[in-house]
């Protein structure tokens, strides 16, 4: 097949100016080329969405790819995960999946990690233009929002410095109904702005499951949660390792027989233990698919792109709907900070008491605390002691420098409140 | 836009370079609430708190209360706080240290306490934990035990109950089948 042959699809899409394409969309060939030569991306996860994105990036023209992923294949993952064969298991999911895609897509180049996404720097991340996400859990995602924020940067006058902003897609799959959303921090709500939309697990009350159980996900919560450390005290349990799974479901079964309770079964209690809903292979493919068209969108600016959440219900028919989240403007994670000027010579103390004497900020703050990241330079409560030495050192000393954000918090403040130092001279405030 | 992207890019790293400000990962928002939760916390009588990793490690902590009235006064009962990133979507996993014959915590030292699991909501906090522990030990609730032996003897004879456990905490003893060492505070 010849070149142009083979992107005709692709073609459409980067070759025709139209009506409906982003701000400074500039049709040719040239789009192409930097599709295959300068954009690089980080597909986060190879699993059941990761083995559908890292097709659709390569068939859709992205040259340089990279996979994190820190699986090996199991055999339940091959009724989906088809980028991986029998004779795979064992093996790490991302470097298998590298392989395949390589193999089957001429030209693309991925480069596969196999490690946790906690393991990797941030300078790492820093180097894509766009990361899109195929993972399965909260903290996950939230952990490469945590990240996304952290590369943002604001002007002046708090707006956000668009070459700071990394693009992030999401996508996410429960059985029949999925997800897909951009995320460009600063600019669209980040995941710590609209994490309400994640409803709590269910949890069942300890002492039902140790008195009253009524149905098979009790017998089994009880002997993951309460028998295990009774009986294998001082061992972690691990939902990954057969034999301890094995365990659960043996102890379990005994305990619904003993209730007359039907229905524990292998599959349940991995599901129950492992909080598993089954996967959809047309879920992933469908969500897989919407996720890389943004990531397309968002290099190429071919068409604007989605605004900004959009999810999908597969149980009756094929229902999607688009919605602008908002953005969450005291967001811990991704909101400016409020400037306040500050003398870098000032203690502690006197920038505490400039913030409570503040016409804006003092409406709200009575008895202010300080962190900056993880250091605590001064709390109240427990550890005031452990943090007052701090209140007679100058405020120079304690933080980076000229723009380091602090976070207040306060009995009068719903959530903390990031507050961005800004450096005068002596003379001045 | 790509364009636009590196060319931008570049500047920056530039400028960054300069500036000889280096770049790290930003904390968890669960870390940051916890923040705010601990900066807030009133600590009233006979509750104390120790970070064993330090005062800037805050997803660890150990709680101990002194219960100054009830069946288990002049006990001391430590409490391990596990808190996850995903705080305060998640509840803090909370362990009772401190061996102790109570209808609603285990010999594991599994607590039975709603909100730490049912009723949990990201509203709540650490304050809202403590308060809930110190309920259970001055109104133990026999009706949906973890340990059904504390619960049945609190049940049928509350006398002899407050004196096992007073037994226990003053001087150690065993109640039933199992030995609760000493544990006065």
């Amino acid at each position: 097949m010849d070149e142009d042959e083979r992107w005709r699809d692709l073609d459409m899409l980067l070759m025709r100016p139209g009506n409906i394409t982003g701000p400074g969309f500039d049709p040719g060939p040239e789009c192409r080329e930097c599709l295959r030569d300068q954009v690089h991306v980080l597909c986060v996860g190879a699993g059941g969405l990761g083995c559908e994105l890292l097709k659709d990036l390569a068939l859709s023209g992205f040259g340089q790819i990279d996979v994190i992923d820190m699986d090996t294949i199991d055999v339940s993952n091959l009724n989906r995960q088809f980028l991986f064969r029998m004779k795979d298991v064992g093996k790490p999911k991302a470097e298998v999946a590298a392989e395949r895609v390589m193999a089957r897509v001429a030209g693309v180049a991925v480069t596969p990690h196999f490690c946790r996404i906690e393991d990797k720097p941030l300078d790492f991340y820093e180097q894509f233009h766009v990361i899109i996400l195929g993972l399965d859990s909260l903290e996950a995602r939230r952990f490469m929002n945590q990240v996304a924020c952290s590369f943002l940067e604001f002007d002046a006058e708090g707006k956000p410095d668009l070459a700071s902003v990394k693009p992030v897609v999401d996508g996410g799959t429960e059985g029949f109904k999925g997800h897909a959303r951009v995320i460009l921090p600063g600019v669209t709500p980040c995941f710590d702005c609209t994490l309400w939309l994640f409803p709590p697990q269910t949890k069942f009350p300890l002492c039902t499951l140790a008195e009253t159980p009524r149905s098979p996900a009790h017998c089994i919560e009880y002997a993951h949660l309460i028998q295990w450390y009774a009986e294998r005290p001082g061992e972690a349990f691990d939902a990954d390792t057969e034999e301890h799974l094995r365990w659960v479901f043996e102890k379990a079964a005994a305990r619904a027989a003993h209730y007359g309770i039907q229905g524990v079964t292998w599959q349940l209690t991995g599901g129950v233990v492992k909080n598993i809903i089954p996967a959809i292979a047309s879920t992933n493919a469908i969500i897989a698919a919407a996720c890389t068209l943004e990531a397309l969108k968002l290099v190429t600016m071919c068409s604007s792109g989605l605004n900004n959440y959009l999810m999908y219900v597969g149980t009756e028919g094929v229902y999607t709907h688009t919605v602008a989240y908002e953005r969450d403007a005291a967001c811990p994670m991704c909101s400016a900070g409020v400037p306040f000027r500050v003398r870098p010579s000032d203690t502690l103390q006197q920038v505490l008491d400039a913030l409570v004497a503040d016409k804006a900020l003092g409406a709200k703050l009575s008895a202010p605390s300080v962190s900056y990241g993880a250091e605590n330079l001064y709390m109240r409560g427990p550890l005031e002691e452990a943090t007052r030495s701090n209140l007679a050192r100058a405020i120079g000393e304690l933080v980076d420098g000229d723009g380091s954000v602090v976070q207040v918090n306060d009995r009068g403040l719903a959530a903390p409140l990031r507050v961005k130092l800004c450096f005068v001279d002596s003379m001045e405030r | 836009m790509i364009k636009l992207f590196s060319v931008k890019e570049k500047q920056k790293k530039e400028a960054a370079a300069a500036n000889g400000l280096s770049k790290a990962v930003k904390q968890s928002a669960g870390e940051l609430r916890l923040q705010k939760d601990i900066s807030e916390l009133n600590l009233g009588k006979g509750v104390s708190l120790t970070f064993p990793e330090g005062k800037d490690k805050l997803l660890t902590f150990e709680i101990t209360i002194r219960p100054d009235e009830g069946t288990y006064k002049s006990g001391a009962f430590t409490f391990s706080f596990n808190i996850s990133t995903s705080y305060p979507h998640d509840a803090p996993k909370v362990k009772c240290k401190t061996k102790v014959y109570h209808p609603n915590i285990d010999l594991e030292g599994n607590v039975c306490l709603n909100i730490l699991r049912e009723d949990w909501k990201p509203v709540l906090s650490i304050n809202s934990v403590i308060y809930g522990l110190q309920f259970l030990f001055l109104d133990p609730n026999p009706e949906d035990p973890l340990n059904k032996e504390a619960a049945e003897m609190l049940q049928s004879n509350p006398r002899q109950f407050e004196h096992s456990v007073q037994m226990a905490i003053m001087r150690g003893s065993s109640i039933g089948t199992s030995y609760f060492p000493p544990c006065r505070g």
